[in-house]
């Protein structure tokens, strides 16, 4: 291992508060939570931080709640414990399928979804997830607490709306209306342990033949997770005869900016994203009626 | 700078403390400070499951956690991985399910297979040819090509199986 251990320090706090307090102090550690992102590049001897706080201890950052109206996650819920939810399972599809293809067994029994959204790689595979279902997250400080909207917390690549001293602490989904449709797609070059060259989740609904609700949201395409807004806009309202597949291909080449990296190809991508998309919609309004 | 921890482990039923950084990996604390050399060492990344232990019971690639989190914990390794012998005279029947089918090659990726194999069995006791891909879609094997390393697992599900236990029988 290149990875410094005795360099390295940790505080290991006994409680919420008292993890707070602790980064109110000293802004600068970083937060640890399953590990699963984080100890790669530091057995690399890649990462800058020498000093973490250990949140593994937290029970008030563990726990699934599920009511009729929410869905509310810990930050330290892991994936095996959304993938093997069966009250998950029923309502959002789309968060089982992107824990099922996040890594594998002994990497879905310690990644946490909070973990996930904070370590904010463009490629990670639950985030589409919950931009399509309209998430929110809860930050915390010693100042307090405050729900975000998460299609406002990242800001740009590996950049998120925290601020200094806050943790997130929750995840809350609203519980979608029986019916709807769900969608989710991974692109990787295998099923499990690959991260994504494309991935695309979506969430709609209609009424009366018109689409009532829809969020799309793309990862590995552009510096964060990102709602496909243009797109969105020539579907919302309409019905399958009135969306237009060249006008909805233009408005994707606006929301995406895939990039060449070791993974795939800009070109590809782009390309996947386009078909995929327009999958989507196929299976949207024959899932409409 | 930091110092080192008494790190408790109860460790195939037997307690042990080790002193180790608080940041150490769990796989180097098994392997120089537990001795427990059966663990592997792969891609150190969490690729490829070489690594894989039951940390309190759940299937965990030992590369990737920290000796921190680890403290009180319960750990089994593949050593401990035969529930009546830890001096490797007898097999776990996912072992002699391996060793029958030609499922261990050069065997670096084996202990990881087999107790990615054990978790799977656990959660899923008579499992379809997908089902145990999908179990073990974290451990990479560089030799076998994986034919045999899923007859294995499909075996060892069948010996364990009450009708298994017969046709063996007989």
């Amino acid at each position: 291992m290149k990875g410094d251990a005795p360099a390295c320090a940790v505080h290991t706090p006994a409680t919420l508060g008292e993890a707070l307090a602790f980064l109110a102090a000293h802004p600068d550690w970083r937060p640890l939570a399953g590990g699963t992102d984080l100890m790669v590049p530091f057995a690399a001897g890649r990462l800058p931080d020498f000093n973490f706080l250990n949140l593994d201890p937290l029970h008030e950052l563990r726990g699934i709640e599920l009511t009729n109206e929410h869905l509310t996650l810990g930050a330290l819920t892991t994936y095996s414990e959304i993938r093997w939810h069966e009250g998950i399972r029923a309502a959002f599809p789309n968060l089982v399928q992107s824990a099922w293809v996040t890594g594998a067994a002994a990497i879905q029994n310690r990644g946490t979804i909070g973990g996930n959204l904070v370590n904010a790689s463009p490629a990670a595979d639950t985030p589409p997830s919950l931009l399509a279902y309209g998430a929110e997250v809860e930050l915390r400080s010693t100042a307090g607490s405050r729900w975000v909207d998460y299609d406002a917390f990242h800001l740009g690549y590996k950049q998120t709306a925290l601020a200094s001293g806050e943790l997130l602490t929750r995840i809350r989904v609203k519980r979608p209306v029986p019916g709807a449709f769900h969608f989710y797609r991974k692109v990787g070059t295998r099923k499990a342990q690959a991260i994504a060259k494309v991935c695309l989740a979506g969430y709609g609904r209609a009424e009366n033949g018109r689409v009532a609700e829809f969020r799309a949201a793309f990862g590995a395409v552009a510096p964060v997770p990102k709602r496909a807004l243009a797109a969105e806009a020539l579907v919302l309202g309409r019905s399958a005869a009135e969306v237009d597949p060249d006008a909805v291909r233009a408005a994707l080449a606006e929301d995406i900016t895939p990039i060449d990296d070791i993974r795939s190809s800009a070109k590809y991508r782009r390309f996947v994203s386009e078909r995929l998309f327009a999958s989507m919609l196929k299976d949207f309004f024959a899932h409409l009626g | 700078m930091s110092e080192k921890m008494a790190l408790k482990l109860q460790v195939n039923g037997a307690e042990r403390t080790v002193q180790a950084w608080p940041m150490a990996r769990l796989l180097d604390v098994i392997r120089e400070d537990l001795g427990l050399t059966g663990t592997k060492e792969g891609c150190g990344e969490g690729e490829c499951g070489a690594c894989s232990v039951f940390l309190n019971g759940k299937l965990v690639n030992s590369c990737l956690v920290p000796a921190v989190q680890c403290n009180g914990a319960k750990l089994e390794t593949i050593e401990g991985v035969s529930p009546t012998s830890t001096d490797g005279a007898q097999l776990h029947p996912v072992q002699e399910a391996f060793l029958r089918c030609g499922g261990a090659q050069c065997g670096i990726c084996t202990p990881g297979m087999v107790l990615a194999a054990v978790d799977l069995l656990k959660r899923c006791p008579d499992p379809d040819e997908e089902q145990v891909r999908d179990g073990l879609s974290g451990n990479l094997c560089r030799c076998t090509g994986y034919v045999k390393i899923i007859d294995s697992v499909l075996a060892a599900a069948k010996s364990a199986s009450p009708d298994g236990a017969k046709a063996v029988a007989k």
